[in-house]
């Protein structure tokens, strides 16, 4: 086969990709959507392995099987709520994929260059590309996988230390060593230095030593966001990996590898600007690192927190006749997302209005509340946005917060000097009565005290959420 | 200042205006009480309590009208009463001020001031002294133990050894403050209760009373109760026949009717006709609350207890109050102590009859020798009104088409300054970079653009299979493993071969969880 047919191909799988993108506007068509996404990868795979330059067939189809096995059995075991750190955990395989390539590209490259001009006609596939290529053409190669390789070496630590702090397994506060952001800054110039030598000399050693940089970076960068950022961190990484994917797209002269690379790219970017617009901060502080430390005095709070029982939040739900469910973290972390919509399907059968209110940061991951509730199978028809439900809660008789906290904390607009001020937030305690289902005490994840849990009308209702919920379900007549 | 009350003089009327207890918080405000001898007798308050607790007892009327600065009463006072009084003495009692301009006149004309109670207005601050709503709220209760005297059967149903019984069915016409007591005692008795108003918005008071309330098929511009003092206007024709339709349909069923519809200063609708009457059961009642204004049925005789040819008897007291006379002779004195409350804010037994006050200017209908009825409107509202919804603002066609200009301009210019900067920006990578870096290059922003467009559009709750499916796409790296795994060197080999086999984990992984999440979205 030729180019012809290969690029004939690619230009079908871009098109299918797109497609698969554009039909995540609604649930309904999303099924299909990822159809197409499928078929546009393995017209791409097929496509690349008939057409010029690939070889050992056998091997590839040999590993791309192993792989896929682990990859199907690892993605029907995740539980839901573990979904953030897969999606984590995979991104990071794709900047290790993107630095490997990267170095292959620079490998396959010297040996080209070293060979005399006979030898180059007699090649095929990449290293015939490489070959004819023009000493400009070269040099502009260089940069591509350079640039190829430092986003992918940041991608790999970086998504391998958010994956750590979503599975709980690095301590999830900002931390940065000593020196903070000038090692960042320090390690950034070095490669940019490596830039300027590698393009010079060609050399692997600069290759190597920006690869080490990157890889601090990556590193360095994320463990000094904390975990409340984790959203934006996770579409953030994710975009990265696009952005590697089309620099090594450029320097392979791929096109759909830049296409692809440019789409996932794009994607994350305005996923973070979403998440970031949610919390109501740059996206800028963010990369910087954790919450900015208080403005000044933080409002003392006033009051105390009542607790209430199961019995109380049963007698309050069999009277109510509007209820809001405002999930958070905290039922991820208990699993209690089975109980809640057992819950639900029960008032809902009393006639009760019920309905789930999601603010966009809830969770880990950017859609992860409504991802559980679909797991539980709670009609996705009843699960509203911050927008579309804000204006109800005046109306509503029981507002119940399970395992969320910041995103219901009224200091983001009473107090102008709370670290979150101005962060729109859920206005559950406009309703006419407030349930926390809270573990204990404590402040949440960004540890910012919440004045909600001491209005006049929220009770505390202590206790792992599931046993909490699920206490509820018997009472519920 | 003395605070009197004559025995009321009326046949019939049993209730008084202090009571010993209205007595010593009267006296708390500075004021001197005095009480007619026997007064309170019929109500239940002997001379003794009165006097124990520090009324001056006054042998007869006409004295203690002579030695009072004020006169409190129930009833509107007879000729003979408005003769006795005098040059800045007021007078606080019923006085019907609407249909009794002579007495109104005779009051101005000898420089007495008199607070009628029935025109305390309907605010929040003066429910404490709205004698009619405590004078309602009596009659209602007592309306449906009158009913009940006189219905042969119980209010609840049982199911007994001797046989079952059903419940009675009760239809309450009117749901003001009347209405509503009779619905709560017909309740709470165990009668099933059936409610009608003409103002819509007070269903859910009836409802939470525990009444059903009687919807009509009859769409009509919804009136704002609050416009009118929360209390009923005059309804349409059509309005009346639908309402007349729907009480001849449930004739038959009921067993207890009490009809409370009264609009003020008018005479009282007639809402239950002789031939709904006629096709009532043996045995049922009607109590009509409206029977001093006419009646809300023509049959009813004012005072009197009348059975019709076919056994259906027919009350039409109108002194229910008076037959609970000690509830409400405390309810009555405690409104009037309220009053005075009011006219002596300084606490130290002077009067300052206030008429910038809106409740005291309200209920004033004789000043300084001028009849000041009726009164202005109330500067509160009584109720609030019902917020008016807001119609979005309606732009005349040259604003919107001016707006939409402005818009397009305003967008127009934005797009052009990014295209602008965009285009130096691509040229100027043109004029440096080769033509095959360009050719990819054009692919890239070309692409970038197709993402923006798209991503935008993904629904929010999607967010999670997006960042999956990007993911498992964004294995497409797996290409460039693909076409370098062919190449001689084993390094690059062996390196090809590992960035393949992960990226293969991703492409199914990826999928695969994308696949099961979007699964998992269902419609109820």
């Amino acid at each position: 086969m030729d180019y012809g047919f290969t690029t004939a191909a690619y230009v079908v799988a871009a098109i299918l990709f797109i497609l698969s993108l554009g039909g995540l506007s609604g649930q309904e068509s999303a099924k299909r959507a990822v159809w197409y996404g499928i078929a546009g990868m393995a017209l791409a795979v097929v496509a690349t392995l008939i057409g010029p330059g690939a070889g050992l067939w056998l091997l590839s189809l040999l590993l791309i099987a192993a792989g896929g096995t682990i990859g199907y059995f690892v993605a029907i075991r995740v539980q839901m709520t573990e979904m953030p750190q897969l999606v984590a955990a995979m991104h990071s395989l794709v900047g290790l994929a993107a630095v490997l390539v990267g170095f292959n590209a620079h490998i396959e490259l010297n040996n080209v260059l070293a060979m005399g001009h006979d030898a180059r006609e007699a090649l095929t596939g990449f290293a015939a590309l490489l070959a004819h290529k023009t000493p400009v053409e070269q040099s502009i190669l260089r940069v591509e996988l350079f640039l190829g390789v430092f986003i992918g070496a940041v991608t790999f630590t970086g998504s391998i230390i958010a994956y750590g702090k979503l599975a709980g397994k690095v301590d999830t506060a900002a931390k940065k060593l000593p020196g903070g952001h000038v090692l960042n800054a320090s390690a950034a110039a070095i490669s940019l230095l490596c830039l300027i030598w590698y393009f010079n000399t060609g050399g692997f050693l600069p290759l190597f030593l920006m690869t080490l940089c990157a890889l601090f970076i990556g590193y360095h960068l994320i463990m000094g966001i904390g975990g409340a950022d984790m959203p934006v961190v996770v579409s953030m990484l994710n975009s990265y990996s696009g952005w590697a994917a089309a620099a090594i797209g450029f320097s392979l002269g791929n096109d759909l590898l830049i296409v692809v690379g440019a789409l996932v790219g794009s994607s994350g970017a305005i996923l973070s600007y979403i998440m970031c617009k949610a919390m109501n901060r740059s996206f800028i502080s963010v990369i910087l690192g954790g919450f900015g430390g208080p403005a000044g005095e933080q409002m003392a709070v006033e009051g105390e927190q009542i607790a209430i029982d199961a019995d109380g939040v049963a007698a309050a739900l069999n009277e109510a006749d509007s209820i809001i469910i405002i999930p958070g973290y905290g039922m991820a972390v208990a699993q209690a997302q089975q109980a809640v919509s057992e819950l639900t399907s029960k008032l809902r059968a009393k006639g009760k209005n019920v309905r789930f209110a999601i603010h966009p940061v809830a969770g880990r991951l950017p859609g992860h509340m409504n991802v559980l509730l679909a797991e539980a199978r709670v009609p996705y028809d009843i699960v509203m946005e911050m927008d579309e439900i804000n204006e109800d809660f005046p109306d509503t008789d029981v507002a119940i917060v399970i395992g969320s906290n910041d995103i219901v904390n009224p200091a983001a607009q009473e107090d102008p000097n709370s670290p979150i001020a101005g962060m729109p937030v859920l206005e559950c305690w406009k309703a006419k009565q407030v349930f926390v289902s809270k573990r204990g005490q404590g402040t949440g994840y960004s540890g910012i005290e919440n004045p909600l849990f001491y209005k006049e009308n929220t009770r505390m209702f202590y206790g792992d959420a599931k046993d909490s919920v699920s206490s509820l379900l018997a009472k519920i007549d | 200042m003395k605070i009197g009350t004559p025995r009321e003089v009326i046949e019939g009327e049993n209730r008084v205006g202090m009571t010993p207890e209205s007595a010593l918080q009267l006296q708390k405000l500075g004021h001197v009480c005095a009480i007619e001898a026997g007064a309170g007798v019929a109500a239940g308050f002997s001379d003794e309590a009165y006097a124990a607790a520090g009324v001056e007892i006054i042998k007869t009327a006409a004295a203690l009208w002579k030695a009072s600065d004020i006169v409190a009463k129930v009833r509107v006072p007879t000729d003979t009463e408005v003769k006795r009084l005098r040059e800045g003495q007021t007078l606080i009692s019923f006085f019907n001020p609407g249909g009794n301009e002579k007495q109104l006149k005779q009051a101005a004309d000898k420089g007495a001031t008199v607070v009628a109670m029935e025109m305390v207005p309907r605010i929040s601050r003066a429910q404490k002294m709205d004698a009619l709503s405590s004078m309602a709220n009596i009659a209602g209760y007592r309306a449906v133990i009158e009913a009940g005297n006189n219905f042969g059967r119980f209010f609840t149903g049982q199911i007994t050894a001797a046989g079952k019984v059903p419940p009675a069915k009760v239809l309450v016409v009117g749901a003001g403050v009347a209405g509503l007591a009779a619905i709560g005692t017909s309740t709470s008795l165990g009668a099933i209760t059936y409610a009608f108003d003409v103002r819509p918005e007070v269903a859910e008071q009836v409802e939470s009373m525990g009444a059903e309330f009687v919807y009509l098929d009859f769409e009509e511009e919804a009136k704002d109760g609050a416009a009118t003092g929360g209390y009923a206007s005059v309804s349409s024709p059509e309005f009346r026949e639908a309402q007349l339709a729907k009480f001849r349909e449930l004739a038959p069923e009921v067993d207890i009717v009490i009809t409370t519809a009264l609009i003020p200063n008018r005479e009282a609708p007639e809402l239950w006709t002789t031939d709904m009457v006629a096709a009532m059961k043996r045995g049922s009642v009607i109590v009509d609350l409206a029977a001093e204004k006419g009646g809300n049925c023509k049959l009813t005789v004012m005072d009197e207890k009348i059975v019709t040819e076919n056994g259906v008897t027919i009350i039409g007291y109108t002194d229910f109050p008076s037959r609970m006379a000690a509830q409400a002779s405390s309810l009555y004195a405690t409104n009037i102590r309220h009053m005075m409350t009011d006219l002596t804010p300084d606490k130290d037994g002077v009067i300052h009859h206030n008429m910038e006050d809106d409740v005291i200017r309200g209920a004033t209908v004789t000043h300084d020798h001028a009849v000041t009825f009726p009164p202005p409107p109330p500067k509160v509202a009584a109720i609030a009104a019902q917020p008016k919804k807001e119609a979005p603002k309606e732009l005349t066609p040259e604003e919107k088409r001016a707006a939409e200009l402005a818009a397009f301009k305003a967008q127009t210019k934005s797009q052009v300054t990014l295209l602008v900067v965009g285009a130096v920006l691509l040229l100027g990578v043109g004029l440096v970079a080769p033509a095959s870096f360009m050719q990819h290059f054009i692919v890239f922003v070309l692409a970038v653009f197709v993402g923006f467009q798209v991503i935008w559009g993904v629904s929010h709750s999607l967010h999670t299979p997006l960042m999956a499916v990007t993911n498992a796409i964004s294995s497409i790296i797996i290409l460039g493993a693909l076409m370098q795994i062919g190449s001689g060197s084993f390094l690059v080999i062996a390196l090809a071969a590992l960035s393949v086999f992960m990226a293969g984990i991703n492409i199914f992984g990826g999928f695969m969880v994308t696949r099961r999440m979007l699964a998992m979205f269902q419609k109820s």
